[in-house]
């Protein structure tokens, strides 16, 4: 495969989409979801008026982020952690080795973290000898399969129970051909009880870190975290400088949302609010910049971090539910994926704003109301400025451009067209050079135009 | 180093002045419940757990030996005086992993929402933490005259000016990593009940 057609996210969902029943069965698993997190925001009345608070404190807080990282510092170290600054994924990664090193740490669990995912930690720690547990189940599994997240609240969610059981059968003993989600899940509590009681050290993602109060919130539904971090005394929790709150009472109108527009729930499992280490142990913050400042700084995608990471705009994306998450080859996949995707690394992710219909519906349940299909219009115009686009496309965007640009041109193309293409070959028709007659037919063809026909019935008007 | 990495950022984000946004007050009519006991047993059900009224510890004891689970279990603890079964006293337990086999565990919740079943606890007087995630069954036992509406009237009782750990509970752990089906009982407890007393 050439970079170019790697780099294509397009080329990367026909892999997906070759399996026509599995696709069918990603799309209803996550449509799934998407009717969940419909009947809970129904279920609040001030649901409309939550979202426009959400976005406001984010907006908020985003003008004045320097002032509340410093806020949220002193805060955390009064109450006893202590918080490092990474400028990059590099740095992030080396902070969070030493920290490991110093304490001599071997085994360490981790909870869901996207941005550990962004920074690529895993292999990081392990190349230097640490062994790291995902605990998250779903995490678990792709970790286990020695592949990334597909949807970051849902990572497994593009694999079938009868993939787990092999998997489990394989590494964990499970009877072979078991399918049984509960009995999987039973095998996998004991294999990860096993992992959080050896394990030197816990490493957490944050929801939301409160300036006012210098404490973290991290949310599961299956309890991970809080296991990971309360049996051995070392915490390391790893944040974006996006996650800033300004004060406490924002986290109800953030909690209230979260949860309802991932997965349907009123609230998660476990809500916990962490202020200052346990006693006798140790709290780290890590604030990661890694390219967060310069989203800031552009005024077309700045409003890109407010994003929450809740998921909900991939589940109603009918463009994700039908190419799978792997189809983005980014971190973070769907909507805001192709509107921060591009925003690191341009060239490789050109395709994704083209990976959507416009239809809008993401920006619609978007919790804080991230313009996401507005963003991702923008972008397209920024890539074709760029010329970012590969060589066919540009060309047919050139060629159309100059047609619809004249009247007579155009007009001739139409007559042309009528007349000659009913007699060409299939093969030069339907080829590789024309994208759209892929899985498409041409249409009849009229044997005369509209305006033609509007001319012989209504006479003909003065030219325009 | 980390000290170069800060001023880094922040003269990073300095260099860039944004619009002031004004930060929203909150205070709104926010949903309330006419009996928030029911929406709190309602949506408690909804999430996997289990309300249940009793009028005073007696009756707890009562309906707690009522549970399978209670009534099977071998190593209970209960950080509520005048549960008779508690037999684990957190005293003598130097090592969180000691806990490992606790069966059972009967708690404090401070107040609950009624929006959300969510029943906040904390470690206050409690020497570890994880007993909350570590017991394979969960019991709270929460003042009925303690359940707010909502999650606004929630934070105002809190105030985080002292270092410590709480936690939103509601429900018991629970899973859908596998084929969306829910499975209770991930990592932490197999079943949550709260007493409503």
């Amino acid at each position: 495969m050439t970079r170019a057609t790697k780099g294509n996210h397009a080329a990367r969902a026909a892999e997906f989409i070759a399996n026509a029943e599995r696709t069918q069965w990603h799309d209803q698993a996550l449509w799934f979801v998407r009717a969940k997190r419909d009947k809970a925001a129904r279920s609040v009345p001030e649901w409309e008026r939550l979202r426009e608070l959400a976005s406001q404190i984010k907006l908020h807080t985003l003008a004045r982020l320097p002032e509340y990282l410093e806020q949220f510092e002193e805060q955390a170290t009064r109450k006893g952690a202590r918080v490092h600054w990474a400028r990059d994924a590099e740095d992030h990664n080396r902070i969070v080795l030493q920290i490991l090193q110093d304490n001599r740490v071997q085994r360490m669990v981790k909870s869901k973290s996207m941005l550990t995912e962004e920074c690529h930690l895993n292999p990081y720690l392990q190349g230097h000898g640490i062994e790291v547990v995902d605990t998250d189940l779903g995490e678990r599994i792709v970790q286990l399969l020695d592949k990334p997240p597909s949807h970051i609240v849902l990572p497994a969610i593009h694999i079938k129970k009868e993939e787990v059981g092999e998997l489990f059968h394989r590494v964990l003993g499970t009877q072979q051909g078991a399918t049984d989600p509960k009995y999987l899940a039973e095998a996998a509590r004991a294999h990860l009880r096993d992992k959080f009681m050896k394990a030197d050290a816990g490493i957490t993602g944050v929801n939301f870190a409160v300036a006012e109060t210098g404490g973290l919130v991290v949310c599961t539904n299956e309890g991970n975290a809080d296991l990971g971090i309360s049996l051995p005394s070392l915490h390391i929790a790893c944040l974006g400088i996006e996650k800033l709150i300004p004060r406490a009472r924002d986290l109800a109108v953030f909690l209230r949302l979260l949860s309802r527009s991932a997965t349907g729930q009123p609230i998660t499992a476990y809500t916990s609010h962490f202020h200052g280490p346990r006693p006798g142990g140790q709290l780290h913050i890590v604030l990661v910049d890694n390219g967060r400042s310069r989203i800031r700084q552009n005024p077309l995608f700045r409003e890109s971090l407010k994003c929450i990471r809740c998921g909900a705009c991939l589940n109603t994306c009918p463009v994700y539910r039908r190419s799978g998450g792997y189809s983005y080859q980014n971190t973070i996949p769907g909507p805001i994926g192709s509107v921060l995707g591009p925003l690191r690394d341009p060239k490789f992710n050109y395709s994704l704003p083209y990976a959507c219909s416009l239809c809008g519906s993401c920006t619609e349940v978007c919790p804080v109301k991230v313009p996401l299909h507005h963003q991702l219009f923008t972008w397209r115009g920024e890539i074709v400025r760029d010329r970012l686009l590969p060589w066919q496309k540009r060309l047919a965007m050139k060629v159309a451009g100059v047609v619809l640009g004249r009247n007579w041109l155009y007009r001739l193309s139409g007559k042309l067209a009528r007349w000659v293409l009913p007699f060409l070959p299939r093969l030069l028709i339907y080829n590789r050079l024309n994208a759209w007659g892929k899985h498409r037919e041409l249409p009849v063809f009229p044997k005369h135009s509209f305006r033609e026909s509007y001319e012989k019935k209504h006479g003909r008007k003065q030219q325009g | 180093m980390a000290a170069s990495s800060k001023a880094e950022i922040l003269k990073h984000l300095r260099s860039t002045q944004l619009e002031p946004v004004e930060l929203p007050e909150l205070d709104e009519p926010w949903t309330t419940y006419q009996d928030r006991a029911e929406q709190f047993a309602e949506v408690l059900q909804a999430v996997g757990g289990r309300a249940v009224r009793a009028g005073n510890l007696d009756e707890v004891n009562r309906e707690l030996d009522q549970l399978p689970a209670y009534a099977q279990a071998t190593k209970v603890c209960s950080l509520v005086d005048g549960i008779r079964k508690a037999n684990v006293q957190m005293a003598d337990v130097a090592d969180p992993h000691e806990l490992e086999d606790v069966d059972f565990l009967v708690a404090p919740g401070q107040f609950g929402v009624a929006e959300n079943a969510a029943v906040w606890v904390t470690d206050q007087g409690l020497r570890h933490r994880v007993l909350y995630f570590l017991a394979q069954h969960l019991a709270l036992v929460l003042p009925v005259a303690e359940l707010v509406d909502n999650m606004d009237q929630a934070y105002q009782r809190l105030s985080f000016a002292e270092p410590g750990f709480g936690l939103f509970l509601s429900g018991p752990s629970k899973t859908a990593d596998i084929e969306q089906a829910l499975v209770i009982g991930a990592h932490g407890a197999r079943s949550l009940t709260v007493f409503l007393v």
